[in-house]
């Protein structure tokens, strides 16, 4: 074993503070060249906010990062981009309607005399780049033409045309299917080989633990764990992931059953992105009051769909949900008035006013309830969302206070009692421990349990495999659409979780390879 | 050990302490520039007062009120449809297309199926005026909601569509006398523009009434709490159950509405009514809304701000057609009034952020145990 090579690119002690959120608390990380070091950490624990700190998309608040063993301030990211540090984010950054030529080099153009694009000196150039990747590329093609894995390529492409010597990826392989996770892999070990130090990060933990040489672990905005890949094994990554008891986190609940409160029948639900394409496909389901279901699925599983569709923002390509044994249809007003409220997957975008206070986004959805010959009485609204906020726990300076002034847990928490306000008998939830630090993730568990004890029927969507594992009554498994199993608590281990989930995520594709 | 924590401590209070001083800091500051719409109003009445000894007469205030009122009543509407995020173009346009109906009306309606010509009352046709004016805003709202147009574009739109339905309607003239004739009892539309109950007139009333109502909807009912929502976050607001769709449409149709109102006011006033009235009055309606603070991206604005606003805008114009100033050097200065107006808003919007930072942090300070308590129990 040689001595390591000194690191590329350090954090050292790197705080971010949001608002009133402290993402980083004092992080500090070493990236070593022609290696892969792997970010592992819940939703939330500051990953993404560390890879936009790395890559001077964020200025850290306090400490300082370090290319090549100088204090670095970027002014840019494009700053950080000319000085080798590339980032390929989840969503990718292409102009579908340009070629790959012109995007890889958008803003960048290679010219004649600073004025015209000198087009054959960039196609040999892109040719050449897109050699080492994929050679049946064209640099002439639309990127609207590409499939989500080129593009992805060609995102690699520009990075390896600005000579990036540190290249983060940020969940590479989400979107992709297995033979272009393959093609990925491939590139990285030969990246790997030209020495670029590479920043990985994914939700797909023994992937990731595969490609990984060395292993870092975030948990609540602080560094808990680094160590060489060869040194550790997955239980390892989870526990320092968890980083504590698991009975701790998840609350234990002996449920008493009702009536069936929610069914859908054969339900499936046109792919809003592409209508050619069901992202629910012939889905039936039932959720009985007093209990709390989960639904397990990865990105593109289809949840978000699911639940969308049975709140009333998707419409149904075919079947039906049933509230109560009655067929529902019509507008998400129509289902919140039958008792049928959803906690929505993206809160910034789908849950809250951020021009609004806290009491007001609370109150939103049923302030028709404290109406009074067309005056809203705002005594009475007061009192209601001043219990609701002692109800779901809300930690807030009160009901005036600026909704951007909460953490994210309690953000979360705001948009869970607003749906509880609409007095609803079965509660909805798209992913709600999305972006929540762990001290407030326990808080929404539990409260999603008392709210079961109280006769409500529970229905949960999650990509977390050990809120999967724990939180649910019962517990489906979506895969690409289709429900794959319904079992009970404690009848599933993680591992078998896992081969589901991800087994038959590649069924289909493991054919062609 | 204990030292050092101590210290930590210590620190720990000064930067709470810190944070409080710089939260009440932004604090007044932020105030000052709520305020600023006032105090620029102030300053306009101070300096031409000392300008001009005939500016700050019981007269001549309650004359430039009433010049105010016909763009405050525009300004209002336009108000609820910027809380709503989108903008309303043809105003202008219907105040024209108002007079001309009510000057249309007043003259007389062939009806050539009966072989003879009804006079309407002069109720009537208000009514049938503003309703004229709702039903344009209704076509907006439509377009914008249902058609999926974006309001930039309907409402510009309905601006040729509105002004050339006035040019058409008239044939290109001026309505001469709408006083009306005693003999087919249709007088009084002049009472609009010239009555006076209690002393004030028909005009400013008008605008006062209307901005209570207004006021009201916003503060205190539940489509107000709606709009605010749709303007702040249409998404969210459309999966908590609200009627977007219907909100929206509201909107522009209450704006057509007092737009039309608007055009009555003038043509009363002028006791006769031109295709062209009102051309351009929606800059100066945008203008008011803006100068009171309001977001052109939607969720935020008040009644009293659009008010203010459109009495600086009307001040501003009197003050300096009293004071002699060039008509070219009136317009150049209402530019830069309402460019300095979001420039300061922009800076009050940063405030108000840090403002937000401030308190959050000193409140998840106070959150933490007490230092001199933690110390204790750390010996």
């Amino acid at each position: 074993m040689t001595a390591p090579p000194a690191p590329v690119l350090r954090a050292v002690d790197v705080t971010k503070v949001y608002g009133g959120t402290q993402a980083l608390k004092g992080v500090s990380l070493d990236i070593l060249p022609g290696r892969v070091t792997v970010l592992f950490g819940e939703n939330g624990a500051g990953k993404s906010t560390l890879m936009k700190i790395l890559s001077a998309v964020e200025s850290p608040t306090t400490g300082q990062v370090q290319l090549d063993g100088q204090v670095v301030e970027f002014g840019s990211a494009r700053d950080a981009a000319d000085r080798g540090i590339s980032i390929i984010h989840q969503e990718l950054s292409l102009c579908p309607n340009l070629s790959i030529q012109d995007n890889l080099f958008l803003g960048r153009e290679r010219t004649h005399r600073g004025l015209f694009v000198d087009r054959r000196a960039q196609r040999s150039a892109a040719a050449q780049v897109l050699g080492r990747l994929d050679d049946a590329l064209n640099p002439d093609l639309p990127v609207s033409e590409l499939r989500l894995g080129q593009q992805q390529l060609v995102e690699i492409a520009r990075a390896l045309l600005q000579n990036a010597r540190i290249l983060i990826m940020d969940e590479p392989t989400s979107a992709l299917s297995a033979p272009e996770v393959e093609v990925l892999f491939q590139v990285i070990h030969e990246l790997k080989a030209h020495g670029v130090a590479i920043v990985y990060i994914s939700h797909h933990l023994e992937e990731a633990l595969d490609i990984a040489d060395d292993v870092a672990v975030l948990r609540d905005g602080s560094m808990v764990a680094t160590a060489r890949a060869a040194d550790v094994d997955l239980a390892w990554v989870v526990r320092k992931m968890v980083g504590r008891e698991q009975d701790d986190l998840f609350p234990v609940r002996d449920p008493k059953l009702g009536p069936v409160a929610l069914e859908t029948v054969e339900l499936s639900v046109a792919d809003p992105a592409n209508p050619d394409r069901l992202a629910v496909d012939g889905v039936s389901l039932t959720v009985r009051a007093g209990e709390t279901v989960g639904v397990y699925g990865l990105m593109g599983s289809g949840r978000t769909e699911l639940m969308e569709c049975l709140a009333g923002r998707l419409p149904a390509a075919s079947g039906e949900v049933r509230l109560h044994g009655e067929p529902v249809t019509g507008s998400v007003r129509q289902r919140i008035r039958a008792g049928l409220a959803l906690v929505p997957e993206d809160r910034q975008r789908d849950g809250l006013v951020q021009t609004m206070s806290v009491g007001q986004n609370l109150s939103l959805a049923a302030v028709t309830r404290f109406v009074r010959r067309l005056i809203v009485d705002r005594g009475g609204e007061r009192q209601a969302v001043q219990s609701m906020i002692s109800d779901v726990t809300v930690k807030t300076a009160g009901p005036d206070a600026p909704i951007g002034s909460l953490s994210g847990g309690n953000q979360q928490k705001v948009v869970i009692g607003k749906a509880l306000m609409t007095g609803p008998r079965v509660l909805l939830l798209d992913e709600p421990s999305r972006g929540v630090d762990v001290a407030a993730k326990a808080d929404v568990f539990e409260l999603m349990a008392r709210q079961a004890e109280r006769g409500l029927a529970v229905l949960f969507t999650t990509s977390e495999a050990e809120e999967a594992l724990h939180i649910p009554d019962r517990l489906l498994v979506l895969v690409r659409g289709r429900l794959v199993a319904d079992l009970r608590a404690g009848e599933i281990t993680r591992d078998r979780l896992m081969s589901l989930a991800d087994g038959a995520d590649t069924s289909e594709e493991t054919s062609h390879v | 050990m204990s030292d050092t924590l101590t210290n930590d401590h210590a620190a720990l209070a000064g930067q709470r302490r810190q944070a409080a001083a710089e939260a009440r800091r932004l604090k007044t500051l932020n105030t000052i520039f709520e305020l600023r719409a006032f105090i620029a109003l102030g300053v306009l009445i101070i300096v031409f007062s000392l300008l001009s000894d005939s500016f700050l007469t019981v007269d001549n205030l309650i004359t430039m009120t009433k010049h105010v009122a016909i763009n405050a009543v525009l300004a209002l509407g336009m108000l609820l449809v910027i809380l709503k995020g989108g903008i309303d173009l043809s105003v202008g346009s219907i105040v024209g297309l108002s007079g001309v109906i009510a000057g249309e009306l007043l003259q007389g309606v062939h009806l050539s199926l009966f072989g003879v010509i009804a006079y309407p009352p002069v109720w009537a046709v208000v009514i049938l005026c503003v309703a004229a004016g709702a039903v344009v805003g209704t076509v907006n709202g439509i377009l914008v909601t249902r058609l999926n147009v974006a309001p930039f574009i309907a409402t510009l739109g309905m601006l040729y569509v509105a002004r050339g339905a006035a040019l058409l309607i008239s044939g290109g003239t001026t309505y001469p006398d709408l006083a009306g004739d005693p003999s087919t009892h249709n007088t009084g539309f002049d009472w609009i523009g010239g009555g006076r109950p209690l002393g004030l007139p028909v005009a400013i009333w008008i605008m006062i009434i209307l901005a209570v109502l207004i006021a009201v909807l916003l503060r205190s009912t539940a489509f107000g709490r709606w709009l605010y929502a749709t303007g702040g976050n249409e998404r969210a607001t459309q999966l908590s159950g609200v009627p977007v769709q219907r909100v929206k449409t509201i909107v522009y149709m209450v704006s057509g509405a007092c737009a039309a109102m608007s055009g009555l006011i003038i043509a009363s006033e002028l006791t006769s009514a031109a295709p062209q009235a009102g051309d351009s009055f929606e800059l100066n309606a945008i203008a008011a809304v803006v100068i009171g603070g309001a977001a052109l991206s939607g969720g935020r604005g008040t009644v009293r701000g659009t008010l203010v606003g459109a009495f600086v805008i009307g001040f501003l114009a009197d003050g300096l057609v009293i004071l002699g100033v060039s008509t070219f050097w009136q317009i150049v200065i209402k530019g830069t009034v309402i460019v300095v107006a979001v420039i300061l808003d922009q800076s009050q919007q940063r405030f108000q952020r840090r403002g937000a930072a401030a308190s959050a942090v000193a409140v998840a300070a106070a959150a933490e145990p007490e230092p001199a308590a933690a110390a204790r129990s750390d010996r």
